[in-house]
């Protein structure tokens, strides 16, 4: 394990980090005139590893993220993809939405099938595809289903498959697990892990738990409360290539989220 | 674990209503109104004969006028007259409450002065205003045709509206993220979402326009339907009267039918939670 200070040029030292697909540079953001969400933000995501975004909520983390996405503009500093900055949403980046955003009226196959619909992809293609993405995040077999027919943590799944379907390099996920219960978040935050050994992804991941960070994450930004700035990173590098279910009992784990504890818990008091 | 095809292992998670749950419960519906219409005839038909008053006849005698009406053919002539002003209403109430309501609910500029306009018409009390439409169109079908749109499409207009504006952010940020264009975040994320409080202001609408119809052939034009009900009640032929005031109830009561089976249909409406 490893902790770098905020700087993000010292951050990505020592090899440890792939290159970073996604930069965030000095964002600001202010809300109707007074309210500074994100002051002076600075992030490097690397390619193909987790970032989690972990702080108290109200910090700003949904703030950056749709910064991220392209949702919102900041008002001052950039985000660029490969270098190029970003001018809103791209086909290099999908959402996982916490609210699941599934069309209520719409089947689990066209809500996955929904952003290739909206690219103008064919019919029989977007559906070959949909179901695909149906069947890898375990959905298979609820394609006719509603999203009213589903549990909070089906209709995830199908969040998540809809963002996997469009090819993006860079999944943007706010929080996709907490509106589900204890063990079902469990099980899906195993499953991610799962996932994303065959899907080559980036991930940029906001969560609220230290647990959720700690046990996802090849990097974890902590930021600090409002004005919300990447106070921290920190690389958790937990053994990951055994089984998903036995990271949490490691060593490392349960220190490293003490620790994190530790430094968080003077924004609470 | 590592079959690259199912990475996430399907979990539990409740499946809740089966298809046969559904077709059950809209059958059963059907049951108890049937049971209420019933109901509502059978107390009708008890206060009729205990002959309260002359003006109350009981519901077989107003059936038995309903059947000799058609068979003499006076409804056919009064909805001869009837029938083409309400439809042409129906029309620019339909056509025209979406439209504008769905305009202004979607480009928002025109939104001050429209909304404060549609508020007043719906809830003034417009029926007052209906006799001075003579002044203006005289005694023929362009007064009930004004009549018809000012009760219905304000009605339309508005609920339109509050349907586009009523879009859920989420949905919306979702259409966004994926590039949706204008257009198609329009027809696949907006009118959908809407469908629901436009087909409810498209019931209230079309009662409205019936309403207009035969507040129109009442005050003003004294033709059609409105005048069977004003006849029949000056020569003391109560049961006509009141076949008359089914017949348009009626009317209405298919149309409404129409229109729900056609939202079903377009929308699929009995699938939302
Ligand atoms: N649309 C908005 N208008 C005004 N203030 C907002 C808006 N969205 C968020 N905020 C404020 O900005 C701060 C950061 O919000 P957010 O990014 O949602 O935090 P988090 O996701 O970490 O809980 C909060 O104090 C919140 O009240
Ligand atoms: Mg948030």
């Amino acid at each position: 394990m490893s902790v770098a200070t905020a700087n993000p040029t010292a951050a990505a030292g020592a090899g440890e980090a792939a290159e970073p697909i996604l930069r965030v540079r000095d964002v600001g953001v202010v809300y109707s005139g007074s309210t500074v969400a994100l002051d002076g933000a600075d992030l490097d995501v690397p390619e193909g590893q987790l970032t989690a975004l972990l702080g108290p909520s109200g910090c700003g983390k949904t703030t950056l993220l749709k910064i991220i996405a392209g949702l919102l503009e900041p008002s001052s500093g950039s985000v660029t993809v490969r270098g190029r900055e970003i001018e809103g949403p791209g086909p290099d980046r999908a959402l996982v939405f916490q609210d699941f955003a599934l069309l209520p009226w719409a089947t689990v196959l066209d809500n996955v099938a929904f952003g290739l619909r909206a690219r103008g992809v064919a019919r029989k293609e977007r559906e070959e595809t949909a179901q695909h993405y149906i069947n890898e995040v375990g959905l298979g077999g609820f394609e006719a289903r509603y999203p009213h027919e589903l549990s909070g943590g089906m209709r995830q799944r199908a969040g998540l498959a809809r963002a996997l379907a469009v090819n993006a390099d860079v999944l943007l996920m706010d929080e996709p697990f907490s509106a589900v219960d204890e063990q079902m978040r469990r099980k899906l935050q195993e499953d991610l892990l799962d996932l994303l050994k065959i899907e080559n992804k980036t991930v940029v991941f906001v969560t609220h738990s230290i647990e959720e960070a700690v046990y996802l994450a090849d990097q974890v930004a902590i930021l600090s409360r409002r004005p919300g700035r990447v106070a921290k990173i920190i690389r958790p590098d937990l053994d990951r290539s055994g089984d998903v279910d036995a990271i949490r009992r490691l060593p490392s784990y349960v220190e490293l989220v003490d620790e994190i504890w530790a430094s968080l818990k003077h924004y609470v008091e | 674990m590592s079959d690259p095809t199912s990475a996430m292992t399907s979990s539990g998670g409740a499946v809740v209503t089966g298809e046969a749950e559904v077709s059950s419960s809209s059958r059963s519906t059907f049951l108890w109104r049937l049971a209420s219409f019933a109901l509502a005839f059978g107390l009708w038909e008890l206060v009729g004969r205990i002959e309260i008053s002359l003006a109350f006849p009981p519901a077989s005698a107003v059936m038995r006028a309903f059947f000799e009406m058609t068979a003499s053919g006076e409804f056919f002539a009064s909805y001869a007259d009837s029938l083409p002003p309400l439809l042409v209403g129906l029309f620019i109430t339909i056509v025209g409450g979406v439209s504008i309501g769905v305009a202004v609910g979607l480009a928002r500029t025109a939104e001050w002065f429209f909304v404060p306009v549609l508020v007043i018409f719906q809830t003034a009390p417009v029926s007052a205003i209906i006799p001075l439409l003579t002044y203006v169109y005289g005694i023929d079908d362009r007064s009930k045709i004004v009549a018809i749109v000012i009760l219905g499409l304000p009605l339309v207009a508005l609920n339109s509206y509050k349907g586009i504006q009523a879009t859920s952010p989420s949905l919306l940020a979702m259409a966004r993220s994926f590039m949706t264009s204008r257009l198609d975040t329009i027809r696949l994320v907006i009118l959908p979402s809407a469908s629901e409080m436009i087909f409810a202001g498209l019931r209230l609408g079309v009662s409205g326009a019936f309403i207009g119809i035969v507040l129109a052939e009442l005050l003003i034009t004294p033709t059609g339907i409105g005048d069977l009900i004003t006849y029949n009640r000056s020569i003391a032929r109560y049961d006509k009267m009141f076949a008359a005031i089914v017949s348009i109830l009626a009317l209405a009561a298919v149309t409404l039918g129409l229109m729900q089976s056609l939202e079903t249909r377009l929308f699929r409406t009995e699938k939302r939670t």
